[in-house]
């Protein structure tokens, strides 16, 4: 029996060695990649970086200020459309849950979720773009606020549905209609998680290439005109990393590490924003 | 009062939620419904043989979409077959083996990895990961490559690059939902099973029984995502429409080629042909998430509390 | 209510502000003229529109090199102001333009064989035949026969031949295969003349870079690119047998001379192939790359610009050809062109 409760515990040990090895394998990239991006991409970095525009093909120097602006004027663009459609479903969702209705729509912002970016690129390419003969910022914008939409969604129901049943109830109770007592008593309780949800997405959204690919385009010029094409971090990293010039390449490492730091800064004052939000909703 | 006022307020707010959800639900068909209608000429010309055709020849105007399909299924296959029991392993030991201290902080730096941005992946993939694998093809003694799965060219830009970008990149996403999905597995379920004497390991193989569908729904999760993949595959894949068992040959994705010829498609044809493409990666994406989305809660739903996948793991696919 | 003058003021103020913002908007309005094409020749043009620029701080030319196929794309759907490719567009691309497209040759440029072969530092000699059945797939290794035949005194090591071509629609391309379908009956049957063809073997590398890198980071790979790529990213090139039987290396002169005999009888519509040209001392895959615009173009301001920049082009850019690699265009060539410059209808 003992021989048999040995080998059982041995196995045990062995497979939580496994996991614990399956988790330093899933590191280890984490690692390595954010090793390359700062060693490479720190040598890059200078002044010149965030104020100067791309100089001609053979010249070594210039910068991708018009790519940093245009990234956050196309993200800018996509929280436009996302937030308030995002919000507001998943308020309907939270409101009407349990529904078919509820249900249907929920099941539409997974499958809109799930939709490969190059698709959605495609998509808005087909409504934007084709119909109007024009590369334009605007058209970015869209296509990022439809990947947006299904996160800010989700986001805003889980966090209206956290919010505790008595608090809606006992506006109620005080004579509210339904939509004073969500405005003004569980959407602002629900609002840090709602914010960070949104901070998060726009996080991973600046993160995007391929939409932008035919939608904003890119564009050599310092350019914040909404219906001309714009530069954004992401493509004009593509453009460069596939370029033969090595400062093209410095330049492209040390756009990653302009990006990469954006979207981790965000994500991580995110991330403390909502363990302090939840420590002080459950008063610890 | 007899009479119910409904108040002007109310029926705003009821308005605009629900015309904002209706909207989100109509923006899904549209993509679909303009998708197909922009395919029309390429499936009216080539109807079914499209997907069984091999040539891709912008030329003489032949469209076969086969290639990429292969090269779509091949690389995610491999890849979520790595993916798989690594990310099983890092959720197990999240939620069963870990320390408490620990928790927080690996959760954190799991999900890190999932918001690195795909182009930033693919910019490590051609510059550490191509020449890492040419390095290894290079070593690749000559009689191992007479097995067609090692044959072909050495130069890096090749399946097994694809395969494994693609492993990495699939890894958090699914390791996330795993975890989820553990943590619904009721407590007694684990009590029981200690009581009875059974081991940590034992433990966790009854709670990974128990949570079976949902595991499987997030592996078919991670595969959703893996289809879609698109930049970091196509800086590493080597862009070439032919079909090959070999690790080391270069190929091509349905994304890839999307991203590489849409802007330059010699004719219309061309392009509905491609949009056609496109068409079958939103229908296969849809149905995978659908399926798993089913799978996970049907599971979640027997015990309580539901399991709603977290926002913070919802990550484009890009 | 009643309206709080103090709001009502503030409002007025902003409204006043925002309107004569827009109005000073207007008034210093760059000119913004979107253009895409060719990867072929980007050198040159990146380095047309930012002097222009320098001169014309109002005009910005924004240039996206996405290969000729996505030009003459473009241009149909006119979601750009002009295009740029070095394969000129075949009758059923003009066809499917939205109105009458006029071609304009911009510089000469050269379609070079790259190459990566650790050891070899020697410029290796190619014929035709040779290219052709190394990119057909009939020649797998450097120290084949046919290229040892042509490289005597150069030690050829065993090893695969890459090949790279272009994974876009490319007029880089289009130059290759016309040359290829020139000297070799088997491609012109098997795989013909195009901006993107059915490769029979190879990777696909986008745009010029994307072959020039291939071909950088791959050992034994072989690629062709236009001569300015190989120059700045100092690939080893080779030289290619012309019809007269020398073994010529690109260069300004060898590409002028392949466009002499073409240019004494240039078409109207400037849409001529100079590779393989007879002569001495020409170089036979050399090519005119030409600039995409309407006959009658929607936005007349554009229009106006960009004519000016053409104007500007044919004479003082000219001047910057040479310095990058490119053979500017012979005086006949100018001369028909500006003519033609004055069908465009301002």
């Amino acid at each position: 029996m003992s021989q048999r409760s040995r080998r059982r515990r041995y196995t045990s040990h062995l497979m939580s060695f496994l996991c614990v090895l399956a988790v330093l394998v899933s590191l280890v990239p984490l690692g390595f990649i954010l090793f390359f991006v700062i060693s490479q991409g720190i040598s890059s970095l200078s002044w010149d970086f965030f104020t100067q525009l791309p100089k001609p093909v053979g010249e070594l120097g210039g910068g991708m200020s018009n790519a940093i602006a245009g990234t956050l004027i196309v993200c800018g663009l996509g929280g436009l459309l996302a937030i308030p459609t995002g919000m507001l479903a998943g308020i309907y969702v939270a409101q009407y849950a349990g529904s078919h209705k509820a249900n249907t729509v929920r099941f539409g912002a997974d499958v809109l979720n799930g939709i490969p970016s190059i698709v959605v690129g495609v998509f808005v390419y087909a409504i934007a773009v084709s119909p109007f003969k024009q590369f334009t910022a605007i058209a970015g914008g869209i296509a990022l606020g439809v990947m947006m939409i299904p996160l800010i969604a989700r986001t805003t129901e889980e966090m209206v549905l956290l919010v505790p049943g008595s608090l809606l109830e006992g506006s109620l109770a005080l004579g509210a209609t339904r939509a004073y007592a969500m405005v003004t008593v569980v959407l602002p309780s629900a609002m840090p998680g709602i914010i960070t949800g949104i901070v998060l997405a726009l996080a991973r959204i600046a993160g995007e290439t391929a939409p932008l690919l035919f939608t904003a385009f890119n564009n050599r010029f310092w350019s914040t005109s909404l219906v001309q094409p714009i530069s954004t971090l992401t493509v004009q990293i593509y453009n460069y990393a596939g370029a033969p010039y090595d400062d093209w390449h410095r330049q492209a490492w040390a756009g990653a590490l302009v990006l990469i730091t954006m979207v981790l800064v965000c994500s991580i004052l995110a991330r403390f924003a909502t363990r302090r939000l939840e420590r002080m909703q459950t008063g610890q | 009062m007899s009479r119910r006022r409904i108040s002007v307020g109310d029926f705003l707010f009821k308005m605009g939620t629900s015309t904002f959800a209706l909207i989100l639900v109509l923006l899904v068909v549209s993509i679909g419904v303009v998708l197909i209608y922009q395919s029309m000429p390429t499936i009216r010309e080539f109807g079914f043989n499209f997907w069984s055709t091999q040539t891709w020849d912008p030329v003489s105007g032949n469209f076969g979409a086969l290639p990429f399909i292969w090269g779509t299924l091949y690389s995610s296959f491999i890849a979520i077959l790595i993916a798989a029991p690594i990310s099983i392993g890092v959720a197990v030991f999240i939620s069963e083996l870990c320390p408490d201290q620990l928790k927080q902080p690996l959760v954190f730096l799991t999900e890190l990895l999932a918001t690195v941005p795909s182009i930033v992946y693919g910019l490590w993939g051609i510059f550490v990961l191509v020449p890492a694998v040419r390095a290894v093809q290079m070593w690749f003694p000559d009689w191992l490559r007479a097995v067609p799965l090692f044959s072909g060219p050495r130069n890096g830009l090749s399946m097994l690059s694809a395969a494994l970008i693609l492993t990495i990149m699939v890894i958090p996403f699914t390791s996330s939902v795993a975890r989820e999905v553990l943590k619904a597995v009721p407590l007694a379920q684990r009590e029981t099973a200690y009581a009875l004497g059974a081991t940590r390991w034992e433990v966790t193989k009854v709670a990974l029984h128990y949570a079976r569908v949902g595991i499987i729904g997030a592996i078919m999760l991670g595969l959703g995502r893996a289809f879609g993949e698109t930049m970091a595959v196509t800086m590493v894949i080597g862009n070439t429409p032919k079909m090959s068992l070999s690790l080391f040959a270069p190929q091509y994705t349905m994304a890839a080629v999307i991203a590489n010829e849409f802007t330059e498609a010699a004719n219309d044809l061309h392009i509905s042909a491609l949009i056609e493409i496109g068409l079958v990666l939103f229908i296969v994406t849809f149905v995978i998430n659908a399926g798993s989305r089913l799978l996970i809660w049907g599971m979640t739903h027997q015990t309580k509390p539901t399991v709603t996948v977290p926002v913070r793991t919802m990550e484009p696919t890009v | 209510m009643r309206i709080k003058n103090k709001k009502m003021r503030w409002l007025q103020i902003a409204l006043a502000l925002s309107l004569a913002s827009v109005l000073v908007a207007v008034a210093l309005a760059k000119v913004s003229i979107n253009g895409g094409g060719a990867t072929f020749p980007y050198p040159i043009y990146s380095k047309w529109f930012s002097e222009y620029n320098k001169l014309h701080p109002d005009v910005e030319i924004n240039y996206q090199p996405q290969g000729s196929g996505f030009g003459i794309q473009q241009i149909q759907k006119q979601t750009v102001f002009f295009g740029a490719t070095d394969g000129p567009m075949t009758p059923d691309q003009l066809l499917g333009a939205a109105g009458k497209v006029l071609h304009f040759p911009t510089v000469l440029g050269a379609d070079v064989p790259v190459y990566n072969i650790p050891g070899v530092t020697a410029a290796l000699k190619f014929t035709g035949p040779v290219l052709a059945n190394i990119f057909l797939g009939k020649t797998t290794k450097w120290n084949d026969p046919e290229i040892v035949k042509v490289n005597p005194g150069v030690t050829l090591p065993n090893m695969d031949i890459t090949v790279a071509h272009r994974s876009d629609g490319s007029g880089t391309t289009y130059i290759w295969v016309d040359y290829l379908a020139k000297v070799s009956p088997e491609w012109k049957t098997k795989v013909g003349v195009a901006t993107a063809v059915n490769w029979p073997v190879g990777l696909g590398g986008k745009g010029n870079d994307g072959v020039t890198s291939l071909v950088k980071q791959t050992p034994g790979a072989i690629g062709y690119v236009e001569l300015i790529y190989a120059l700045q990213n100092k690939i080893s090139y080779g030289s290619v047998q012309n019809m007269s039987g020398e073994f010529v290396t690109a260069s300004v002169d060898t590409v002028t001379a392949a466009a002499a005999e073409a240019s004494a009888k240039m078409p109207a519509d400037f849409r001529v192939s100079i590779t393989n040209a007879p002569g001495k001392g020409v170089y036979p895959i050399s090519s005119f790359t030409w600039i995409l615009l309407y006959e009658n173009p929607k936005d007349k301001a554009m229009a106006k610009t960009f004519v000016e920049f053409m104007n500007w082009m044919l004479v003082d850019g000219q001047k910057f050809a040479s310095g990058l690699g490119y053979a500017p265009l012979p005086s006949q060539v100018v001369t028909m062109e500006k003519e033609a410059l004055k069908k465009i209808k301002l």
